[in-house]
C-alpha cells in the first residue's frame, strides 16, 4: 500500500445496494493494508429515503465522519441523490453518477416535476463528472440488483487499489452464488468508464 | 460466522459486531434484548457464535431482568437497548445496582445523537449517575471489542454491573478490529443463597446501599489509574477532554492538541482532570449532546469551555469541532435545494392500506412506534400523535375520558405486533378495566420491521431460528376482556373500511387486527406476485391512485403540448404511471380506479 488517504462518499436510494457496494469497498481497502472506516445509518432511512455512507481510507483514520467539503470522490446511485450531498465533494473532487431517476414522493405524488437541470448543476460542481447508465449494465447481466457493483466498477477508475482486490473482498462479503454476477457487474462497470 | 476471514485475526467490523465478539470472547453465556436502532445488530451477531444462548425480549425490562438472572445463576451475562430502552428497563437496572452481579452483568445503551431513528435524542450518560452504575464509553470498534471484555471482568471484581454506552456513530461506522480468544469467569455456574445481596427488602437494600457508595468510592479511584483514561500530550496551548466518538473528531480536527480521553465516563477520575488542566493553559470540552464532563469539569473548579462553543443539539463531525474552537473554518458550497426524499412506507405495505381507509374515518389516530409512524407523513398523513413504545392505546383512552361523551368514536389507537406485545398490552387492559370504549387497530405484518424484520413473541420463530409457541394475538384480546375482537386484510381496503367504521362507533372497547406480512419478508419475496400497469388511453389523470403514496406509482407531469399528442385532453395535467421495477403486486391501488386503467401486467 502507499501513503495514498481519500474520503469516498457514497449517496443513494434506501433498497439499491449502496450498503453492500461500501461493504466491499471497505473490505478491498483493508485486503490492501489501510486502515478504513466507514459510518452509515441503518432503520428509519432504509424505508426508501435518501441514504449515505462515508468512507475513509489512509495510513490511520479518526473520523468515520467525511466533513463536507471533504469528500474527494461522490459515488451517487441516483442523480438526485448526488445534487443532493454535491457540498460534500472537495473543490476539484470526481463524481460517479448513475444516471438512472428514482422519483422521490412529492415528483411521484405530481405536487413538483423531476428536475430537468442536474447535469447542468452537477457540472457547476465539478468537470470531472461521469454519468454511467449503472441499471441498463445490470439489466443487460438480468441482475436488476447488481446496479451497486456496476457503481463500484465504474468509480473504481478513481480509486488506487488493483482490480483483484474488489473482486477478493467480493468473494470474502457475498454468498458463492452471487459472486459470479456481481464480479461480471463490477467489470462492466469498470468498462463503462475510461482510464481516468 | 457472518464476518468473513480476511486478514488472520483482523476483521473489519461495525461497533455493534465488536461489541458482540467481546461478550464472545467474554465468554458470555446469555444475551437478552429488544431490537431498538442503533442496538439491534448486536443481539443479531452474537447468536451466530457458536455455544451462546441469546433471545429477543418481549421488551427491555424484561431483556435487563433476564440477564440479572443469568448473572445470579453465575455466568456472564448481556442486555443490549437503544437509548429509550433503558427508560423502560430502568427499574430493575436501578436495583440491580444495589444487589451487584455474580457473572458479570453488563447493559449497553446505544444512544441517537442526531435522532437518526429515535424519538428523543437523550444522552444516557445521566443514567450512570442516576443509578450508580459504572460505564464506559468507546471511541471506534475495537474499543467497543475491548470495553466489552473488559466490562465483564470489571463487572465481577467490583460486583457492579456496568453500562457499555454507544453512539449511532459507534454502533453503526466500521473499523478494524483485532480479535482475540475465548475467556470466561473465573467460576462455575450455579446460584449461590445469600438473602442479603439478593433480596432487596428495606432491611437488606439499606446495607447495600452502603455498599453500593464504597464501590463508587473504590471505581473512581481505579478511575484515575485506569489505562483507557489518559492524556495524550501534544501543544499545551489547548487541552481538550473527550470521550466516545467526539475523540475522533478531535484528533482529526486538532491532530496537535493535548487532550484527555475519557474511557470510563462513570465514575469520573479528579486528580487526572486537575493534572490535565494544570498543564494546559485552555481546556475546551468536546462532547456530543449535554454538558456532561463540562459539569464535572466546572464542579472541580476547572475553567473550562464546552457549551458556549460545541452545540448541544444534534451530532458532531470534524468541522464542527473546529469552528466551535477556533471560530472559524474553510467555506463550502451550500447545499443545493432539491425535492426531499424522506423514508416511506414500501410498495407493497400492508400499512398504506390501513392507513388509507384510516383517513377517510376522519378520526384522531395516536400512533406508535414502527414502521407505520411513517404514515404520518404526506400524502396519508394519517397520525396524529406518536409518543414512545406502547404509548398509542394509553393516549387514545386520555384522549377518550377528556373528550367524555363527545369523545366516543373520535380516537382510534394504532400499534404494531411487537409494539403492542412490548408494552401496549397494559394499556389496553386500562381501557377495558376502566371502562372505556376506544378502538385499537392491531398491525400484525408477522415481524418487527423497523429494526429490519426480527422475530418476536407473535411470529412462532426464536432468535436462534427455531420454531416456537407463537402468540395468540386475537385470544390475548378476548383475555383481557375485550369481546369485539376482528381480523381483516388491510390489502382489501373496502372490508376494512367497512369493519372499522362499525368498531369505532361501538361504544365498547374492540380491537381490529389487520393480518398481512410486511413485504420485506424473504417468504413474501419468494412468491410469485402480480405487477400492475396503467393503460395509458384510459389514465384521466385524477390521482386517484396517486394519493396512497406508493412509491411505485408515478406522476408524470404533462404540457398542454404534450396532454394533445398523447390524445389527451388539453386540461389533464398528466398521468399515472406504475413503475415495474418497484410494484409488489398487493393490488391496492386497482379498485381505486375508476377507469379501470390499473390492470395486471401480462408477462
Amino acid at each position: 500500500m502507499s501513503d495514498a488517504r481519500g474520503n469516498v462518499f457514497l449517496a443513494g436510494v434506501g433498497g439499491q445496494g449502496t450498503l453492500l457496494a461500501s461493504e466491499v469497498l471497505c473490505e478491498a481497502f483493508l485486503l490492501a493494508g489501510y486502515d478504513v472506516k466507514k459510518s452509515e445509518v441503518h432503520g428509519m432511512a432504509q424505508r426508501g429515503g435518501a441514504v449515505t455512507t462515508h468512507l475513509r481510507f489512509g495510513p490511520k483514520v479518526f473520523s468515520p465522519l467525511i466533513e463536507p467539503g471533504g469528500a474527494d470522490l461522490l459515488i451517487a446511485f441516483e442523480k438526485l441523490e448526488a445534487l443532493r450531498f454535491a457540498h460534500y465533494l472537495k473543490p476539484g473532487g470526481a463524481m460517479v453518477v448513475n444516471a438512472q431517476e428514482i422519483f422521490p414522493p412529492s415528483v411521484a405524488t405530481g405536487q413538483e416535476r423531476y428536475p430537468g437541470d442536474v447535469a447542468d448543476r452537477l457540472r457547476a460542481v465539478t468537470d470531472r463528472l461521469h454519468f454511467v447508465d449503472a441499471l441498463a449494465a445490470a439489466l443487460s447481466l438480468r441482475e436488476v440488483r447488481a446496479v451497486n457493483m456496476v457503481m463500484v466498477g465504474a468509480a473504481s477508475h478513481y480509486l488506487p487499489l488493483p482490480e483483484g482486490k474488489y473482486e477478493e473482498a467480493m468473494r470474502g462479503r457475498m454468498p458463492d452464488r452471487i459472486v459470479a454476477v456481481n464480479v461480471a457487474a463490477f467489470r462492466a462497470g469498470r468498462a463503462l468508464l475510461q482510464k481516468v | 460466522m457472518s464476518v468473513p476471514a480476511t486478514k488472520e485475526g483482523v476483521r473489519l467490523l461495525s461497533g455493534n459486531e465488536a461489541i458482540a465478539r467481546g461478550a464472545f470472547e467474554a465468554g458470555v453465556k446469555v444475551a437478552s434484548a429488544y431490537p431498538g436502532t442503533p442496538s439491534t445488530e448486536i443481539l443479531e451477531n452474537f447468536v451466530q457464535y457458536e455455544g451462546v444462548y441469546a433471545e429477543w425480549a418481549p421488551n427491555e425490562k424484561v431483556a435487563v431482568e433476564v440477564a440479572i438472572g443469568a448473572s445470579m445463576g453465575g455466568v456472564r451475562a448481556l442486555a443490549t437497548m437503544k437509548h429509550v430502552g433503558v427508560n423502560v428497563a430502568a427499574d430493575p437496572i436501578f436495583t440491580a445496582s444495589y444487589t451487584g452481579v455474580r457473572g458479570g452483568l453488563v447493559i449497553v445503551t446505544a444512544d441517537d445523537p442526531e435522532l437518526h431513528s429515535s424519538q428523543n435524542e437523550q444522552d444516557n450518560r445521566h443514567y450512570a449517575v442516576a443509578a450508580k452504575i459504572p460505564m464506559l464509553e468507546p471511541s471506534d470498534s475495537h474499543e467497543a471489542k475491548e470495553f466489552t471484555r473488559l466490562a465483564f471482568e470489571l463487572s465481577e471484581k467490583f460486583d457492579a454491573p456496568f453500562f457499555l454506552r454507544t453512539t449511532t456513530r459507534i454502533s453503526h461506522a466500521k473499523g478494524v478490529v483485532r480479535l482475540d480468544e475465548p475467556s470466561g469467569p473465573p467460576f462455575a455456574p450455579g446460584f449461590v443463597r445469600d438473602p442479603a445481596k439478593w433480596v432487596m427488602l428495606p432491611v437488606n437494600a439499606k446495607k447495600r446501599h452502603v455498599v453500593v457508595e464504597e464501590r463508587t468510592k473504590a471505581l473512581r479511584e481505579f478511575a484515575e489509574t485506569f489505562d483507557g483514561n489518559r492524556i495524550e500530550w501534544g501543544d499545551r496551548s489547548l487541552g481538550i477532554v473527550t470521550a466516545g466518538v467526539a475523540y475522533q473528531y478531535v484528533r482529526e480536527a486538532f491532530p496537535d492538541a493535548s487532550v484527555l480521553k475519557l474511557g470510563l465516563v462513570y465514575p469520573l477520575p479528579e486528580r487526572l482532570f486537575r493534572e490535565f488542566a494544570a498543564g494546559v493553559s485552555r481546556v475546551v470540552v468536546v462532547e456530543e449532546l449535554d454538558p456532561y464532563l463540562e459539569t464535572h469539569v466546572k464542579a472541580l473548579g476547572i475553567p473550562a469551555q464546552g457549551k458556549e462553543l460545541i452545540p448541544i443539539v444534534g451530532e458532531l463531525d470534524p468541522r464542527i469541532v473546529r469552528r466551535g474552537i477556533t471560530g472559524e473554518a474553510a467555506a463550502v458550497r451550500a447545499p443545493e435545494t432539491v425535492p426531499p426524499r424522506p423514508p416511506n412506507l414500501c410498495p407493497g405495505c400492508p400499512h398504506r392500506g390501513l392507513f388509507f381507509a384510516l383517513r377517510k374515518l376522519k378520526v384522531t389516530v395516536t400512533g406508535d412506534i414502527g414502521c407505520y409512524t411513517l404514515a404520518a407523513l404526506p400524502p396519508l398523513s394519517a397520525m396524529d400523535t406518536c409518543v414512545c413504545m406502547g404509548a398509542s392505546i394509553g393516549n387514545a383512552h386520555g384522549m377518550e375520558k377528556a373528550l367524555g361523551p363527545e369523545g366516543v368514536g373520535k380516537v382510534v389507537s394504532v400499534i404494531g405486533d411487537s409494539t403492542f406485545l412490548h408494552s401496549g398490552v397494559t394499556g389496553l387492559m386500562d381501557i377495558v378495566y376502566n371502562k372505556g370504549c376506544s378502538t385499537v387497530i392491531l398491525l400484525d405484518n408477522s415481524i418487527t420491521a423497523m429494526t429490519g424484520a426480527q422475530e418476536n413473541p407473535s411470529t412462532g420463530k426464536t432468535l436462534h431460528g427455531e420454531p416456537t409457541h407463537r402468540l395468540d394475538l386475537p385470544g390475548l384480546c378476548r383475555a383481557i376482556g375485550v369481546e369485539h375482537v376482528y381480523v381483516v386484510n388491510p390489502h382489501d381496503m373496502e372490508q376494512t373500511e367497512a369493519v372499522l367504521r362499525r368498531e369505532i362507533a361501538r361504544p365498547a372497547p374492540s380491537v381490529v387486527i389487520t393480518v398481512a406480512p410486511c413485504a420485506l419478508l424473504p417468504d413474501h419475496r419468494k412468491k410469485k406476485r402480480p405487477v400492475y400497469e396503467v393503460i395509458a388511453d384510459l389514465c384521466t389523470g385524477c390521482k386517484a391512485c396517486s394519493r396512497l403514496g406508493c412509491p411505485a406509482i408515478e406522476w408524470v407531469p404533462f404540457t398542454p403540448e404534450e396532454a394533445a399528442a398523447a390524445g389527451k385532453k388539453a386540461t389533464q395535467k398528466g398521468m399515472a404511471r406504475i413503475n415495474a421495477l418497484l410494484c409488489d403486486g398487493c393490488n391496492q391501488c386497482p379498485p381505486l380506479c375508476k377507469f379501470q386503467a390499473i390492470v395486471e401486467r401480462e408477462s
